[in-house]
Parts: C-alpha cells; structure tokens; sequence
C-alpha cells in the first residue's frame, strides 16, 4: 500500500480543519468530525500496512508496527472526541471563540501524527514539546483561574522536565560520536545499532534520563504533578485526548529507549526502574482515586494508573508483556475517551466538578449514564471488557517473569483497591437520591454515538482477541527485542 | 578516538574554559539576586557567551552551521527573549521577588554543593569513557551544574518570570555543553533554539491571560487551588 500518500491524508487532515476554522469560521465542528472520520480509516491502513518499517521524507519520518500502532490509537481518541465536541462545546458561554478551539484541536491532533512519525531522536522530542504547547492554550481554554493556573504548571513543569530529555539526547549522541565520529544523523535505528557499541555509561544515563524526561509527559508518577490539573481543567473533549491520546506517544519514546538498552544487552535493570515508576503510578493512582473529590480529577488519577499498568507490561517485557501493554493502550484510550465524554456530560448538567453534588444521575442522564456506568465496569478492569484482557496479559507476564512474582501480587492487590475505591464513587454518584433535580443542559445526539461506539468497541474487544494483532504484536515483540 | 575536542590549541583551550566557567558564575548571579532585571541581564549575557563559542567552535572545528547557530543564540536568547520579558515585567510592575523561600545566600550554598555534584559526576562519566581533555570534563561539568541550578531556581523561586528564565536556563545548560561535546548536531540544536522561543511566547501568552483572569498575582503562591 502506498504508506507516503497515506502519512500525507493523515496530516492534511487535520491541518486543513486547522485552515478552515481560521479562514471560514463556520461548521467547524462539522469539518473537524470529517476529518477525524477521514483519519481513523487512513491510521488503521496505515498499520495494516507497516509490515516492515519505513523511513519517509528524506529520512525525517518512521513508520515501524508500534508507531503506527500509536498513531491508531491517536486517531480513535479523536474520531471519538471529535463527535463528543461537537456536543460539548455547544454549551460554552463564548461562540466567537468556538473557531479558535477547533483549530487549536486539530493543530493538537496533527501534532501527535506527527510526533509518533518522526525519526530522529531530536525531530521527536521537538513533536513531544509541540504537543505541550499547543494543548496549553487548549487547557487554559475556558479562561477560569482555575483552568489558568492548570496550563501555567502543564507548561512549566513539562517543559522543565522535558529538557531533562534534550540532556539524555544529547548524552546519547555523545556515546554515539565514539563509535560513528562527529557528525552523524542521531535516529531510531542508528540508535539500536550503535546502543551496543558505545560507552556504557553514557547508554545508560542517557536512558535514564529520558525515562524520567519522557516519564514527565507520559505522566509516570512521582512525575505525574501537571497531569490532574491539566487533565480536570481542561474541556472534556480535550481531556480525553490528553489522556487517551498524548499520554501514549510519550510512552512510545520510552519503549524506543527501552529497546534501545535491550538490543547493547543491558539486561534487567532498565526493566526494573521501569517496573518501579509504574508501581509508584499504581500507588498513587489508587491513592488518589480513593479520597478524590473532583470528578475529573479521578479520571485524571486513573490515568496515572493506566499509564503505570502499561510501565508495568513492558518493563516485565516478554512477548505476554508487550501484548499486554499494547492492548491495554488501545482499550485505555477508548475507555478513557469513553469516560471523560461521560463526565463532560455530567459536569454540564450537574454545573459541577464535585463528585458529592452528582446524585442521582441515572434520572439526571437517562440511558447515557449506563454507558457511562459500562464504562466505569470496563476501567477498573472488570470483565467482559477488553481491559480485563489486557490487565491479565501483563499480570501474567508479572507472574511468570524472573523476580518479578511478588510486583505482580502488589499488582493485583492495587487493582483491586482501584476497583473498589473507583466504583463506590460509582455507586454513590448512582444511588444517592437527588435533592435538587439538575439543570444543566442534557446530552445530545453526539454524546450518545461515540459512547455507544465506545462501549462496544470494549466489548468486542474483551470478547474476541482479533488474530491480526497476535501477529502484530508477534512483530513488535519481535522489533523491541522482547521475543523469546 | 574521533573526537574533536581533542585537537584544542592550547590557547583555544583556555578561551573555551574562560567562557564556560562564565557562563557558570553568570548562572550563580542569578541564583544570588533578588531583582528581576538583574536575572534578565545575567541570562542575556550567559546568551551572548553561548553565542561566542559557538562561533569559536565553527571556526575552530570547521563547522560553518555553527555560525548560524550563533547568530540564532544571540539574536534570539540574547536579544530577543530578554527583551519581551522586560516588556511584560514592565506590564506587571514586579521588580523583585517578594516571597523568598530561601535567601540568596542559601541558595548560593545549595548551587555551590550541586556544583560539587556535578563536578562528582562529571569526572566518573570522564573516568568510564577514558576523557581527560580538561574542557571536555569542564564542559560537562558545567552543562550539568547549569541544569541543576536551573531546577534550583525553578524550585525556590515564585515569580511566574524567574519560572520562564529558569526553564530557559535549563535549556542553556544544554547548549552550553553540547557546543563542545557534539558540536557535529547542529541541525537540531537550530530547531531547538526556534522552539524554544516558542514556548517562552507561550508561557507569556498563558501568563498574561493569568494575569486577565486572577488580577494582580503574578507569583506561583497564588496557583494553590489545585490540590490533590
């Protein structure tokens, strides 16, 4: 299949929403959802293709199985929130503003096609920073002190973390001028084959520096401070992306890097700091989860969680763990698009973020809030959704890993704590009866199809593993070096 | 060993190590001060001094993309930057930091122990890779001892305008270093240094907004409604 003009709709796409909303400034939302609906068919033909990896473009772009895999998983999340939007932002106070969001959601869009593309280790960070800044202004949108405070500590703090990144980079060039001389093009495959060759010490400060810079975007814990303010302040469209989509592609830089020390034969301690961040992410995540009184910031902690289930699955590594990890971020980005739609829904009735004030929400949203409820089931891991697949994968590889039997009993042990502490916000948002009847406006026509579309989707997938992606994750496995 | 830090004239040697360790106490001028124009001064100037050994280094090395790359440096971080921000200190009429977490002269002690540490770990990483070119040691020294200041600064400081120049810091650490370490990854240094200009109109852009939404706080005290 022809992989460049299947890159270039990708990118049109949404830069041509970006356009439209600037220029023409009407149905955007419109323009917006058909490019989403243009994008979702192009990344999964854009996957089906990457049999063997590509480099496009005069060397700047790389499409390998787990880029393209990330890129599906970006192109879900929009497609989703993108119907969502157009629901959602119905309802803002300022309509003049309404083509601003729109191509900012789009810029923000393309820049995590392109991130996930880009084949020098440098071109990657710079996609990683572009993502921050233009998801920024799309967190301080509303423009509350609340939602301004939020964007000031995302950017200041990404930021910062992420030149720690730029320093690994550069430690990592370094440690390859020993092997190919001064000046050499620093990408994803140079890197593999240099890792082996040069100076130890520099592979590993390198990777551990950008374990911990990309780990500041990924929203590892104890890195994780921007990501329950961004996350809550931002618009619900907006957050799902956030976590559902950009969470991922930084992810996809650490499992690069991860690859990378696996390849020189660093051994297991890589995989063991990786283990550790995603146990601290558990602990945090159900810590969180447990007293929050925000509803949105539960979601955001979940996160947390979610992004430690998926550090967990490739740091115990193995062919179960990569599956594990790879399966868990598809199903993560829908339930969590799945999720925020829903709490976006609730917080506009409700005309609150307090979980304590939502009482009642089967009468308040009827028939949304059991795909809502679904949903909730779904997240905490409970079967027949795909994350109960997924969560068994990696908690598998845990248990049969070397050493790595009693992280998996903790493992458990946190999803259980999650489950309960998430759910009883569940039941008391469900049970308890109303005071006062809400009166926010009642989801449309656009919350109910990506929902339903969400949770069917976690359906299908908790009950039938497609046999394609045994094969792909075969060959990813296979790439990270992972395969036995 | 394809090292070109290695074929360092001895007086060209001396001159790199003049400016890196300017650059160092440069970053020690703003750790010490309590002004803001005097961290707007000290970071343009550590700018020019980036700017100048990237020029030496081009010339030295033969690396004509080094030139550009100084003109970039002082244009943009020498020039450009510190202007806009005396533009929007101007706009918030804050001249100093009011709420100290740590006075200047602890925060001196604090750079002068995480000197010593990036000294500590600069040597091991010279020691591993068998480097006993004094600048080389000097420029990671220094590349690592900026950095850390920079998160220092990030840490005690709560203007929202020391935030920006500390985050801007962080980054000169790495240029600063990498000018001597790999002066052969031009190409993405240039890239970075636009970048970065990006996200510092950013952060005015945000913080002027701030400042619409929430009046008359520009300090990082007044952004603890988020907790939790």
């Amino acid at each position: 299949m022809n992989q460049p003009a299947l890159i270039m709709v990708l990118w049109a796409a949404p830069l041509v929403t970006v356009l439209w909303s600037l220029l023409v400034r009407r149905a955007m939302g419109w323009v917006n959802l058909l490019s989403a609906l243009v994008c979702f068919p192009v990344s999964v033909l854009l996957l089906v293709s990457a049999d063997t990896p590509h480099i496009w473009f005069d060397r700047m772009l790389y499409v390998d199985r787990i880029g393209a895999w990330v890129l599906m998983c970006v192109a879900v999340v929009y497609l989703l929130s993108s119907f969502f939007a157009l629901d959602y932002m119905r309802h803002g106070e300022d309509a003049r503003r309404l083509p601003n969001f729109y191509a900012l959601f789009a810029l923000f869009a393309w820049t995590m096609f392109a991130a996930p593309m880009a084949n020098m280790i440098g071109v990657y960070w710079i996609g990683i920073e572009l993502t921050t800044l233009v998801s920024t202004f799309l967190v301080g949108y509303e423009r509350r002190a609340e939602s301004m405070e939020a964007a000031w500590k995302y950017i200041i703090i990404v930021s910062g973390g992420i030149s720690i990144a730029l320093l690994g980079t550069v430690l990592l060039y370094w440690g390859g001028t020993f092997v190919l001389g001064p000046t050499y093009t620093l990408d994803w495959s140079t890197l593999d084959a240099i890792a082996p060759r040069m100076p130890t010490v520099l592979l590993q400060l390198g990777f551990l520096l950008a374990l911990v810079g990309y780990g500041v975007k990924a929203g590892l814990a104890p890195m994780h401070t921007w990501l329950p303010d961004a996350h809550s302040e931002a618009p619900a469209p907006v957050s799902a992306m956030l976590s559902g989509a950009l969470l991922n592609c930084a992810m996809l830089g650490i499992v690069r890097f991860l690859a990378a020390t696996d390849i020189a034969g660093h051994g297991a301690w890589p995989h063991r700091v990786l283990i550790a961040l995603g146990v601290v992410s558990l602990i945090v995540g159900a810590l969180f989860i447990m007293r929050q009184r925000g509803l949105k910031r539960m979601l955001a902690y979940s996160s947390v969680e979610h992004m430690g289930v998926i550090a967990l699955g490739f740091g115990f590594g193995g062919v179960l763990g990569v599956f594990g990890a790879l399966y868990h971020m598809l199903n993560h980005s829908i339930n969590k698009t799945l999720m925020f739609i829903g709490a976006g829904s609730a917080v506009h009735r409700y005309g609150t973020h307090d979980i304590e004030q939502m009482r009642d929400v089967p009468a308040a949203m009827p028939g949304v809030a059991w795909l809502w409820l679904a949903g909730a089931v779904a997240i905490t891991g409970a079967p027949p959704f795909g994350l109960f697949r997924s969560e068994l994968s990696v908690l598998m590889a845990g248990w049969q890993g070397s050493g790595t039997r009693w992280v998996a009993i903790l493992f458990l042990l946190l999803l259980i704590v999650i489950f309960v502490g998430f759910l009883n916000h569940f039941r008391l948002m469900y049970a308890r009866p109303a005071t006062t009847p809400p009166s926010g406006p009642l989801p449309g026509l656009m919350t109910w199809i990506p929902m339903l579309l969400a949770v069917a989707a976690l359906l299908v997938l908790g009950l039938w593993w497609p046999p394609l992606f045994t094969q792909w994750f075969g060959q990813i496995a296979h790439s990270l070096g992972a395969a036995s | 060993m394809p090292m070109v830090a290695l074929h360092f004239t001895p007086l060209l040697a001396s001159i790199f190590s003049l400016i890196v360790i300017g650059a160092l106490v440069l970053a020690f001028v703003m750790l010490g001060s309590r002004w803001l124009r005097d961290y707007m001064v000290a970071f343009a100037v550590q700018s020019w001094l980036i700017a100048i050994l990237s020029a030496l280094m081009g010339w030295a090395g033969g690396y004509t993309e080094l030139y550009f790359v100084a003109a970039l440096t002082a244009l943009f971080r020498g020039l450009v930057l510190p202007l806009m921000l005396l533009w929007v200190l101007k706009r918030l009429h804050v001249n100093r930091e009011l709420h100290e977490i740590v006075q200047p002269a602890t925060a001196l002690v604090l750079g002068a122990v995480l000197v010593i540490f990036a000294v500590i770990v600069a040597y091991r990483i010279g020691h591993a890779v068998n480097i006993e070119t004094r600048v080389v040691l000097l420029a990671l020294t220094v590349m690592l001892a900026i950095k850390l200041i920079g998160f220092l600064m990030l840490t005690i400081r709560r203007e929202a305008v020391s935030s920006i120049l500390g985050i801007l810091m962080l980054e000169n650490g790495i240029f600063l270093g990498s000018q001597i370490l790999v002066p052969g990854m031009p190409l993405m240094i240039e890239l970075v240094l636009l970048f970065d200009l990006l996200v510092a109109v950013t952060c005015f852009a945000v913080l002027v907004r701030y400042l619409m939404a929430s009046v008359g706080a520009t300090g990082s005290h007044a952004l603890q409604k988020l907790v939790g």
